[in-house]
């Protein structure tokens, strides 16, 4: 077989995991930006019991290793269907539950990174509690946690790998499977440094659109 | 206030404590419109509290406020009144705030003009609005900012961001600011307190200006010097009562109780 022929087998396996990765990142954002501003409302909540049984969560999902979650809810829980399939879901959970927690954080300092001050402006100038959150303090939360967010979204495009411990045909798997042997390609480790390219790619794509956003929003100091 | 005038304020017996602490331990004054009232006194006596309490930022839990002979705050039916009906007794008074808080992402013309927007737009939405528009009702908004922004000096500055003005013209916004909703009665806390010593000149400037238009203010502050000249009437409060309280002149020259003089001792030493 010469190179060019194993480089066509070798992209079309790369592509495909890439396909994988890319969607286990896509689901994880879907789920976690929004789950994650549950979790910081219920780390903040007056309601002592919540706020402590809240707290202890993200302290145990952050204090564990993302690959042992990823195991114990694909292994723990027998609800999984076999392949594929139930491989990606078990992925996508753990995923969305590690990062909603780690989202959250960065949601609680935005939040309380607002002076009080912005609040009290807008309720003695008569403005109800929903226009101070949308017309006040919500682009200043938004300002606050872009760079922390955009550092911990670039770290999920590589955290995505961790699914192959389950065996999630994603990108790096797609490129070990050249080392053991697939389609005739055997022992080959340059498909595995390829995977490489996929993934300085598209962090870049990402920091360049987190530095236009951090852009748009210089024109202002919080 | 002389005794046959109406009284535009009336604050009766307001207490207020947070935990343990009785920060205000029952405060009554009375005053007339186009009075300058300036608030003196010590770290810790209680004036900032008193000043939120008028804007209702925080809840006394004693006391009657009333504005024009009417009620608007009763601490025995407080918890009764809807939000709304909060909002709209707040805007009877105004606040300029010691750290400004002008709202970093408008810029000088939008901070003026954003709470009285939203404010028309829900008027026009349940028919009490005097505009039917709401093109119209921006034009007027827009047209009122810049004259207060006149009135302030900062028409140039309409277009900056709050981050590309010195402290005593981002202050001078937020009296604009606080001006754009006409406020029965201002309320000023430490105006100055934030600013250098260089800048404080151009926001008592502005104060002073308003004295002549016959607005209504109260000023937390701690320029002497400034509530002599200004004001009609000093307040010096200690311990969260007021201690003292009379015509400006008097007050500085003739104080009766022995803490005020001790303080006013000290406050000129300063100087």
């Amino acid at each position: 077989m010469t190179f060019a022929e194993q480089f066509t087998i070798v992209l079309q396996a790369l592509n495909e995991g890439f396909l994988q990765t890319l969607k286990l990142f896509i689901i994880t954002l879907l789920g976690a930006l929004p789950l994650g501003l549950v979790v910081s409302l219920g780390s903040m909540s007056r309601f002592k019991p919540i706020s402590a049984v809240v707290k202890t969560f993200v302290w145990v999902i952050r204090g564990t290793p993302l690959m042992l979650q990823l195991m114990i809810i694909y292994y723990g829980c027998s609800i999984w269907s076999g392949g594929e399939d139930g491989r990606f879901a078990a992925s996508a959970v753990a995923f969305i539950i590690n990062y909603s927690c780690y989202f959250s954080e960065i949601y609680r300092g935005g939040i309380q990174g607002v002076p009080v001050g912005q609040q009290e402006a807008g309720q003695v100038l008569g403005m109800s509690k929903k226009q101070i959150f949308f017309k006040v303090t919500l682009l200043q939360m938004i300002k606050r946690i872009v760079p922390p967010m955009s550092n911990e979204i670039i770290t999920l495009v590589k955290d995505t790998s961790l699914a192959r411990i389950i065996a999630l045909q994603e990108i790096i798997w797609a490129g070990f499977s050249f080392m053991k042997g697939s389609n005739g390609i055997a022992g080959q480790v340059w498909p595995l440094f390829f995977t490489g390219i996929y993934y300085l790619a598209f962090s870049g794509v990402l920091t360049i659109l987190f530095n236009k956003i951090e852009k748009k929003l210089s024109y202002f100091k919080v | 206030m002389s005794k046959n005038e109406k009284a535009l304020l009336e604050v009766k017996n307001i207490r207020k404590s947070f935990g343990k602490t009785e920060v205000l331990k029952g405060i009554d004054f009375t005053m007339g419109k186009g009075e300058v009232v300036a608030i003196i006194g010590s770290s810790g006596s209680g004036k900032t509290t008193l000043l939120r309490c008028l804007n209702f930022l925080e809840t006394p839990d004693v006391g009657t406020i009333s504005l024009d002979e009417k009620v608007i705050f009763d601490a025995e039916n407080h918890k009764k009144l809807s939000d709304s009906e909060i909002r709209s007794n707040r805007l009877h008074f105004g606040l300029v705030f010691q750290s400004f808080n002008l709202f970093p992402q408008y810029n000088v013309k939008r901070n003026l003009t954003l709470a009285a927007e939203l404010l028309e737009f829900e008027k026009i939405k349940n028919g009490s609005s005097q505009y039917k528009e709401k093109k119209d009702a921006v034009d007027a908004i827009s047209k009122k900012a810049d004259e207060l922004l006149v009135q302030v000096g900062l028409l140039e500055k309409e277009k900056s961001y709050p981050c590309e003005l010195s402290g005593g013209q981002q202050q001078r916004v937020a009296i604009a600011r606080a001006l754009a909703l006409e406020p029965e009665v201002l309320c000023f806390d430490e105006p100055t307190s934030a600013l250098d010593p260089e800048l404080t000149g151009e926001v008592l400037k502005v104060i002073r200006e308003l004295k002549n238009t016959n607005k209504t203010m109260i000023v937390v502050t701690h320029e002497m010097e400034f509530a002599k000249n200004v004001a009609d009437t000093i307040i010096y409060m200690a311990d969260g009562v007021i201690e003292e309280m009379g015509p400006s002149q008097e007050v500085f020259e003739n104080p009766k109780s022995e803490k005020l003089k001790s303080f006013l001792k000290s406050s000129f030493e300063k100087l």
